[in-house]
């Protein structure tokens, strides 16, 4: 085991002096973890925008039936008809596009692989990722997928139209929607590479933190963010290929003729030769993945979380060991409730009540989650950085979204409310902005690591402020369409006496989604603004405990100069009792602060100076080799 | 000319907000407060989350009262008694952990904001909490758990014998309905057999299907328990009818089923909600593509009485049609017979 700690430095040694990037290999085909996670941020961003104007444009529609669109014709052309009215077709490709890009390019790459990438080898002390090339590959691949999906949102047929679920028949048969042609075709496409990428970064993310941890660093003392990105990488190496075999089997049904899916179908004026599929075989493969995979968005989010609240309450994180514990039973629970999407789909309900019991246990560490973040605030010292704000909006979407998934995953109540407006508000509280404001507060709280500059902290505000309440305002108010029984992915809801109302909440929505779209440019200004105007960053601007604050300001790839620093105690110990600083960070030995030691912590002492005298041989023995 | 002036009021706007951006962070830096730990705006955010609380509860609690009659549907089956009443008990528990957690998430911040002469507590766990609010959640759940898989294990029993037999069939972007006759059996079907003249794929030659016949409307009879039979011609869709509570989705190649009791006539729902237009509905609420918004059916619930009165009057697909018995085999063709002669009389 020593060995296998010492010869990184050694390696990382020989780089300092042989390394030389050029532009390439430093920006683009790059290894460096750092970079990489900044790729993905930078890619995600992009995506968020499309994916953000995607839904305003399917917001005008549902906010403003009556207006004309033509001022979108020179940008959706023939996707506009004579009479200035969007096409219903293309209404339910935008639907299924921001479903998608939000769902697997924002939220999962843009969040996961972001600050998996940049933060796991910086918090757990290592050079890099334990493979630079795959990582690189990883980036790669989503690169390629994104270009792929990119692309399909300019054919003539227009992109996959069938919702992000993508359920066949609709998806597998070109007669029944134009999307089901090539713009499916190319979501397949374009899945399956992303599927290659998730699992190229996941398996990396797993060997890393496994593997390469500093010496000190064990899994007890490993910050919440990195225990996050650790499970969340476990939960998608296990759930992503199955969502690549039911796409696989829907390749098949789509252009070789045969029929896992498709049975007993009549379209087009034609009995089709297909028999004995299943359409729910889809559906059960498709949750199988899709179910974990809100936890694959959110569990980083929740990490992120932990870290910003507990560094601005100058509070440890309160039940260190019950988050772990926690996470680890969503991560374990989230592979055994998917079917609660199903309750109707005519799945035998004896298995609805097995899933309904399953789901309704998910929410018990939901819930300590929640009251551990309470009583981390409580009694702290708050200091309200952007990263802070965002981080207590999560909390409260969290808290809000979670609380309707209750009532969903109750099948009785679930009858009336599924595939409602009940149902978007739900996910979109508690998956989608929940985790992006995790993400927002992951480029507020890191932003100085990243490109060595503060954001601006004033803009920060407004742009929470602005978000949160937009969110509230777009979400909340959904709640009470659901109630009311609209169906979700209605091109408009005229045709029904019962949903012919609330024509003036709807436009309430549309306005207060335009203008939350709008204020998300404030905060792509103070990015790109702060990167080269911003003020300079300190070493450690929020005054942290744990590791990548004690690399330089803009540390090379490699991360520490010299040697890589050894951690001798937990990422939380803030406003230690005696302490003269509100914290430690984790590289000051136990025997370095004998005044705020607690009694146990005394007694690990001598057993640190043995190591450390230890440490010290094998590095003397090291330098001499050289 | 207006999209110039909108541009130049635009440019004008953004051209302030940068100055004043500008000129706070200028000042900020003169007087030191980028420096500090927490700055001004620390006091600022602390209040504006109980601003915040106040307004958004405020307006919660209006808009909730207010909208009331509006989004809560009138009931008009039995389950949906008991569905509903499942569905506000819920809203109840959670509505206070709702307002509970919110207080304490927006009141602890202004409480408990950056203060330099004080110092965080360091409490770093306490498993008795732990275990309390792990056994307290998971108690409450297991009753809302419990009472919700009760529901639902009368809502999807097998439906009585004697129950009213409808089949709903999906198909883009309508629906079709076949009743089975006086025998209350539906006859098979096919979905080979599909044609311009028999859109159910129904198989004639089952003896069944003989006094099936079609119609344009759902009518179900009040207090009586009805079995929906639904399937899909070509992709899933979903049979929703709000006011029933009911919701199932349309497969293809797999027969789906839902039954119920309705409570309340069309006549009396009209007069309870004082609209001489009112309809129950069906929606279909599984997306199917183009005209998915689109794909209403209608139902009427009358009395009993009225029901059979109806079925009575009905054609059954060979008498509207008997062309569809032409090449049955002699047995069945002399029922079918029997059938088309009735309507002649």
């Amino acid at each position: 085991m020593a060995t296998a700690t010492v010869a990184p430095h050694d390696e990382a040694a020989h780089e300092h002096h042989e390394h030389h990037d050029n532009f390439i290999t430093k920006y683009i085909f790059t290894q460096d973890h750092k970079m990489i996670g900044k790729q993905f941020l930078i890619t995600g961003m992009f995506w968020a925008i499309i994916g953000g104007f995607l839904s305003i444009l399917f917001r005008f529609q549902l906010g403003f039936p009556e207006m004309s669109m033509e001022f979108l014709r020179p940008l959706l052309g023939g996707w506009i008809d004579e009479s200035g009215a969007l096409d219903p077709n293309f209404y339910l490709a935008l639907v299924t596009m921001h479903g998608t890009i939000m769902v697997f390019f924002v939220l999962t790459a843009g969040l996961s692989g972001t600050f998996s990438n940049y933060l796991i080898p910086l918090q757990i002390g290592a050079r890099d990722m334990a493979s630079g090339f795959m990582n690189m590959l990883s980036y790669w691949f989503f690169f390629l997928s994104g270009v792929i999906m990119f692309i399909s949102l300019f054919i003539k047929t227009g992109p996959a139209s069938g919702g992000w679920v993508v359920y066949p028949p609709l998806s597998a048969l070109e007669q029944a929607i134009p999307g089901s042609g090539l713009g499916m075709t190319l979501w397949l496409i374009s899945m399956t590479f992303f599927i290659v990428s998730s699992l190229l970064g996941g398996i990396n993310y797993i060997t890393t933190v496994i593997n390469l941890r500093t010496k000190g660093m064990s899994f007890s003392r490993l910050p919440l963010t990195i225990w996050a990105f650790f499970l969340t990488a476990v939960i998608g190496l296990l759930s992503f290929p199955v969502l690549f075999a039911a796409a696989l089997l829907l390749v098949f049904d789509r252009s070789f003729g045969t029929s896992f899916y498709l049975s007993d179908i009549y379209i087009g004026g034609e009995a089709l030769p297909n028999t004995g599929g299943s359409p729910v075989l889809y559906q059960h493969l498709f949750w199988f993945l899709g179910h974990p995979e809100v936890y694959i968005v959110l569990l980083p989010a929740l990490g992120i979380t932990s870290e910003v609240i507990a560094t601005n309450s100058r509070k440890p994180i309160f039940g260190y060991k019950a988050m772990i514990i926690s996470m680890l039973g969503i991560t374990i629970l989230s592979f055994i409730v998917w079917a609660h999407h199903m309750f109707v789909s005519g799945m035998n309900p004896f298995l609805g009540s097995i899933f309904m019991f399953l789901t309704l246990i998910i929410a018990v560490p939901s819930a300590v989650k929640v009251f551990n973040y309470l009583t981390t605030l409580w009694r702290g010292n708050l200091i309200f950085t952007p990263a802070m704000l965002f981080s207590i909006g999560l909390v409260s979407f969290f808290i809000s979204g979670g609380l309707t998934g209750i009532f969903l995953g109750n099948s009785a109540i679930d009858i009336q409310l599924h595939d409602t407006y009940f149902v978007v508000a739900h996910f979109h509280l508690v998956m989608g902005s929940a985790s992006f404001f995790g993400l927002m507060a992951g480029v507020y709280h890191w932003f100085p690591k990243m490109f060595g500059r503060m954001m601006d902290a004033k803009l920060g505000y407004i742009h929470f402020w602005l978000t949160f309440t937009g969110v509230y305002l777009v979400f909340f108010p959904m709640h009470y369409i659901g109630i009311a029984g609209f169906p979700r992915r209605y091109y408009s809801w005229t045709n029904f006496n019962f949903a012919d109302m609330y024509t003036d909440l709807n436009m309430f929505v549309s306005v207060a989604a335009i203008i939350t779209f709008a204020a998300q440019f404030i905060f792509i200004f103070n990015f790109f603004y702060s990167m080269y105007r911003g003020r300079k960053a300190t070493l450690n601007p929020w005054r942290s405990n744990t590791l990548e604050w004690t690399t330089p300001l803009y540390p090379e790839h490699g991360n520490w100069p010299g040697e890589i620093p050894t951690v001798y105690r937990w990422p939380y110990d803030y406003s230690k009792p005696g302490a003269a600083e509100d914290f430690i960070p984790q590289t000051v030995p136990l025997s370095a602060t004998p005044e705020s030691n607690l009694p146990h912590e005394q007694e690990m002492v001598a057993l640190e100076m043995e190591i450390m005298k230890d440490e010290s041989e094998v590095l003397v023995a090291n330098e001499s080799k050289h | 000319m207006y999209g110039f002036l909108i541009g130049v009021g635009v440019l004008l706007l953004l051209s302030i907000i940068w100055m004043v951006y500008r000129i706070q962070t200028l000042v900020s830096v003169v007087k030191g407060s980028d420096k500090k730990i927490a700055s001004g705006s620390n006091k600022v955010n602390a209040i504006l989350f109980v601003l915040f609380l106040v307004g958004t509860t405020i307006l919660m609690f209006w808009y909730s009262i207010k909208e009331f009659k509006n989004y809560q549907l009138p009931i008009a089956s039995e389950h949906g008694v008991v569905t509903d009443q499942l569905f506000w008990i819920t809203m109840a528990v959670t509505g206070i952990v709702f307002l509970i957690t919110h207080v304490l998430l927006f009141v602890f911040p202004y409480k408990y904001q950056y203060k330099e002469d004080r110092k965080a507590t360091f409490y770093p766990d306490n498993n008795k909490l732990e275990i309390i609010w792990t056994i307290v959640p998971g108690v409450v759940l297991a009753g809302l758990v419990i009472s919700g898989w009760m529901a639902w294990s009368d809502i999807t029993a097998p439906a009585p014998e004697k129950a009213h037999v409808v089949e709903i069939m999906g198909y883009q972007f309508a629906w079709e309905i076949r009743y089975p006759g006086q025998d209350n059996v539906l006859g098979d079907y096919d979905y080979r057999l599909i044609t311009a003249s028999n859109s159910h794929g129904v198989d004639f030659t089952d003896k069944n299907s003989i006094d099936d016949f079609p119609s344009s409307k759902v009518v179900i009879p009040k207090g009586e328990p009805v079995l929906f039979k639904i399937r899909a011609r070509d992709v899933l869709h979903s049979v929703f009818a709000p006011h029933m509570r009911l919701k199932m989705d349309a497969v293809p190649g797999m027969p789906t089923r839902f039954w119920f009791v309705p409570t309340k006539t069309t006549e009396e729902m009209r007069a309870e909600l004082n609209n001489p237009e009112f309809e129950y509905e069906i929606a279909c609420t599984e997306v199917c593509g183009r005209g998915h918004f689109s794909m209403r059916k209608v139902i009427e619930v009358v009395e009993p009485e009225a029901y059979q009165k109806w079925m009575v009057e009905q054609k059954s697909f060979i008498q509207q049609n008997p062309a569809l018995a032409e090449n049955l085999n002699a047995e069945t063709k002399e029922l079918a017979e029997i059938q088309i002669s009735k309507s002649k009389k």
